[in-house]
């Protein structure tokens, strides 16, 4: 492992693997997760959804539902559209329905919230609220959806004449065109990356508390962005924004899921100040399952113009995005399809021309960054499979291939086809070193031999690079917020500190990283530092954690603000060792007077004089903060190679071996970074392998619980072999990249290419995912016909 | 319904209604919070306690079929004597992330290594088998849990 240490252990700065100081109330099952809070008073919310994916609502009865002992009030469309508030903005400048009023438009939609005394009273409210629904037809596919003659999704919008959500595109489409008609080869794939849910083991919930007689609105939220849902709040219902108080407790994984404003937030935040009592709704399995933000179900054709010897000339995709009932992505303002156009990959070529079309359909909305940043797993996933598809198609070995085309490392920091600069890398070394980890030409020979035997037997590579961190307030905002973060840090009397943050861990471990951040920056013990974050009234404005934007950004302004004190801290240096602030130089611990090592004094002395014994002119205290606006995204990226073994007669695959290098730059806690692999890798593997949700023809949700929904457990989930390389990002203050997504970006491919390695002989070049075995068993059964 | 349950270590009596899910009486009757509700459906395991040293998903047994029996959460797991081997193992190999399945998976580990005091990765991957994570990929949990029975088996020979 790469030593990046330049402080003791007990200072703990970056490269420690210090234990999480978030572990000790987590281990005693004293956390504060939502559903833990319980405040006087405090109601139950139980919401009312549709059993249908399209029908036109005729009538609400209440009555029988409002009969029920411990039941206080039934909420309806119509009584939140008397407030205006039966519609509500989306993260993508749609709108979305709070409670529906007019037609239901997926199944699991929210038509009424039934307020009671217990949650027992509230479910059975809601089993009694009686629904009128004048059935129309189900549109369940994007490609049904555009046809012609399709039934209107979204008739409430003036002007929607069609089921066409958005289109864009971008990059270069006539040098594009000339380069694929100029090319020897053209290779195309045309794969489904199906829909997927986050799926965190504690699902969404809020207690709301607004105070009817001061106006004071205390949110307890699950939230990702508590800082934006707060401005949202206030832009939605109308509420002060300084009476609005949102606080994030623990989450329970969040994974992209817990970024959009849903529905029951709104409702139970109505009821709460319409009753004058706190509300808690704390979602079902299912009804997180149905309704809230899903990942990924993009149908993708991706071509590649090649010369004879594998050297790509340009790339051209065109996509078609089954968005659900509403367009709710999550992303930044300015790209419709996220940032899907870092589809060119680790490779060096000049043109590409993306276009995309977005298609309203009758399921759930959503389109979160599903542990990824906006859109990057799919695109990751589009060329990776197809340079295993160039490979077998042009008899080029797939490293060989990949090894052709790379971004060499003297071309950064380099423009690709769509316009992101990537900031470092050295992508040769890093293949080069998981081949050998791997093993690379003894599996090959062992494959060729292995299939004179009839046995299969599949090596797939996958080199991904991610474009994460956003973002630069020039080109990267949502809802209009630019994606800027912040940091502020107080250091008290005794040299002990609070760090405040504008981002919010989910399971990340910021309490713990963070604090090195600083300890390296400040010389404070890492173990002195109280980080806080996800409280508004007591943190400084961020847009929250997601799109692996906390180290990027958050991470960034940590250092900043550190820096910041650690210069104070000098210029108090110098007034108590009676020199010139430029003659002090500033060790792991110390400041001291350049070339006299002994004459020093700690942090700790000169947090204590901040308020004791300041140098003329200089204001008291030892506290700042920073908003951090980026100059560029990070760039990480990594090597994956997977090795599995399928079962010819079964279409059973097992993975033998997974080796996964990662570099996210520097690492600032290695036993965290490694977590974050294990669990990335975890994720990749279940969409690979199992982990989708499908709909019937009309639209009934499959996977709508975790008996239908298949999460890997420990029996299933491959053994991750672990390696790395640093290439500092020369753009971050601390060189570091980010890397809570990169394996789930990028190992879905190492798995699906494996698979499809293992039968390439036969003329097999796609399965779609997840690989399940009866469809490699089809593949098999297809090929060998 | 009045019921007694022996809830680490100490009777709870209350009286209940006969639908009322296990979990929900830990939580809410007793006030113990570390015990988690993730699935309804006896799938993700997180409501996990010990039924008489068993491992059980609360949220499918009723409190009124706990009655006269010992439960152990995860506020039970501690002693007088500091940390059970399992809590400082899942800190220590950090097997832990958001927090939310741990309490869980420790019960299942200290119940684990109560029979079986030196589990390959094997054992403890079919034994955590009902109890899914979204954060770890297990393989720190796993660790975890061996590094615990080896804390335990060490403590018990000295």
């Amino acid at each position: 492992m790469t030593d990046t240490t330049t402080t003791p252990p007990e200072i703990g700065g970056i490269g420690h693997s210090v234990k999480r100081v978030e572990d000790a109330r987590l281990i005693e099952g004293q956390g504060n997760f939502l559903d833990d809070i319980a405040l006087p008073g405090m109601l139950h919310m139980a919401l009312v959804r549709s059993p249908v994916a399209h029908a036109r609502i005729n009538g609400i009865d209440t009555e029988a539902a409002t009969a029920v002992d411990g039941v206080l009030a039934v909420v309806t469309g119509e009584l939140m559209d008397q407030h205006g508030l039966a519609w509500m903005p989306t993260l993508s400048g749609d709108t979305q329905a709070v409670l529906a009023t007019d037609k239901v438009r997926y199944q699991g939609q929210e038509v009424a919230a039934v307020i009671a005394t217990d949650p027992y009273a509230a479910a059975d409210g809601a089993e009694l609220v009686d629904v009128d629904y004048e059935m129309l037809d189900a549109i369940t596919t994007p490609q049904q959806s555009l046809a012609d003659g399709a039934e209107l999704i979204r008739d409430e919008k003036e002007d929607q004449t069609d089921n066409l959500a958005y289109t864009w595109e971008t990059g270069d489409e006539a040098a594009t065109e000339a380069a694929f008609a100029a090319a020897d080869r053209v290779v195309s794939l045309t794969t489904h990356y199906p829909r997927s849910h986050p799926a965190p083991l504690e699902t969404c919930g809020i207690v709301a508390d607004v105070n009817s007689v001061t106006g004071q609105a205390t949110i307890y939220m699950t939230s990702q962005a508590p800082h934006a849902h707060r401005t949202l709040f206030a832009l939605v219902a109308g509420l002060p924004e300084q009476n609005i108080r949102i606080v994030s407790p623990d989450i329970g994984g969040g994974f992209g899921n817990k970024v959009p404003i849903y529905p029951g937030y709104v409702v139970a935040t109505a009821a709460s100040l319409l009753i004058g009592q706190p509300v808690k709704w704390v979602e079902t399995r299912t009804g997180n399952l149905i309704s809230t933000g899903f990942g990924r179900d993009y149908y993708m054709t991706g071509e590649l113009a090649l010369t004879n010897d594998g050297r790509i000339q340009a790339m051209r995709v065109d996509m078609l995005s089954d968005q659900g009932a509403f367009y709710s992505d999550a992303q930044p303002t300015r790209y419709r399809a996220g940032l899907f156009h870092v589809c060119t990959g680790s490779y060096d070529f000049p043109h590409a021309h993306i276009k995309c079309r977005g298609a309203f359909t009758n399921k759930a909305p959503g389109g979160v960054a599903y542990r990824c940043s906006f859109r990057i797993t799919e695109a990751s996933y589009l060329i990776e499979r197809l340079m295993q598809t160039a490979a077998d198609e042009l008899g080029i070995d797939p490293a060989e291939l990949r090894l052709r085309n790379f971004i060499q490392p003297e071309q950064f920091p380099y423009e690709t086809a769509t316009g992101f600069v990537y900031d470092s890398g050295d992508y040769p070394t890093a293949l080069r070193k998981a081949l050998d980890a791997a093993g690379y030409e003894e599996l090959r020979a062992e494959q060729a031999a292995a299939r004179e035997e009839g046995r299969l037997v599949g090596i797939g590579i996958a080199h991904f690079t991610e474009a994460v961190g956003a973002g630069p307030a020039h080109t990267y905002d949502i809802a209009g917020l630019k994606m800027i973060d912040s940091a502020e840090l107080r250091v008290h009397p005794t040299g002990k500190a609070i760090l405040k943050l504008g981002v919010k861990t989910q399971g990340q471990g910021h309490e713990t990283t963070f604090a090195q951040i600083v300890a390296e920056e400040t010389g404070i013990p890492a173990t002195d530092i109280k980080v806080i974050h996800g409280d508004t009234d007591d943190t400084p404005y961020g847009l929250g954690t997601y799109a692996s934007r906390s180290t990027p950004v958050g991470g960034a302004a940590t250092a900043m603000v550190a820096r910041k004190i650690a210069d104070k801290a000098r210029h108090i240096a110098a007034h108590l060792l009676e020199a010139a602030p430029e003659d002090i130089e500033r060790t792991a611990d110390k400041f001291h007077v350049a070339g006299s090592p002994d004459q020093a004094v700690s942090i700790q002395d000169a947090a204590f004089a901040a308020y004791t014994n300041l140098p003329e002119g200089m204001e008291y205290g030892l506290e700042d903060v920073t908003y951090y606006n980026p100059p560029n995204l990070t760039f990480p990226y990594g090597s994956y190679v997977v090795v599995v073994d399928v079962d010819p007669d079964t279409g059973v695959w097992k993975v033998r071996r997974m080796v996964a290098l990662d570099d996210c730059g520097v690492r600032i806690n290695p036993m965290i970074v490694e977590g974050q692999i294990h669990g990335g890798l975890t994720e990749g593997f279940a969409m690979s392998s199992m982990q989708w949700i499908t709909f019937d023809d009309d639209g009934n949700c499959i996977g709508s619980n975790f008996m239908d929904y298949l999460i890997p457990t420990a029996w299933e989930t491959p053994r991750f072999e672990l390696l790395e390389t640093v290439t500092p990002s020369p753009h971050h203050p601390i060189g570091a990249k980010g890397i809570g997504e990169s394996a789930t970006v990028g190992s879905p491919a190492a798995f699906v290419n494996a698979v499809v390695d293992a039968l390439a002989h036969l003329g097999v070049r796609n399965i779609d995912m997840p690989v399940l075995p009866d469809r490699v068993w089809e593949a098999i059964d297809t090929a060998t016909a | 319904m009045e019921i007694t349950i022996n809830i680490n270590g100490s009777d709870h009596t209350a009286d209940v209604e006969p639908r009322l899910l296990l979990v929900d009486h830990i939580r809410t009757g007793a006030g113990l919070t570390g015990t988690h509700i993730g699935c309804d459906t006896t799938s993700c395991g997180v409501c996990t306690v010990l039924v008489d040293g068993t491992p059980v998903k609360s949220c499918t047994m009723l409190a009124v079929q706990a009655d006269g029996r010992e439960v152990t959460t995860v506020e039970g797991l501690k002693s007088a004597d500091g940390l059970h081997p399992v809590q400082q193992a899942f800190s220590d190999e950090h097997g832990l992330q958001c927090g939310f399945c741990t309490p869980a998976m420790m019960l299942v580990g200290a119940a684990l290594i109560d029979d079986n005091p030196d589990p390959s990765d094997d054992e403890v991957r079919w034994a955590i088998s009902g109890n899914l994570c979204r954060c770890t990929g297990y393989m720190n949990i796993v660790k975890a849990i061996q590094a615990a029975a080896a804390a335990a088996s060490s403590n018990g020979d000295s």
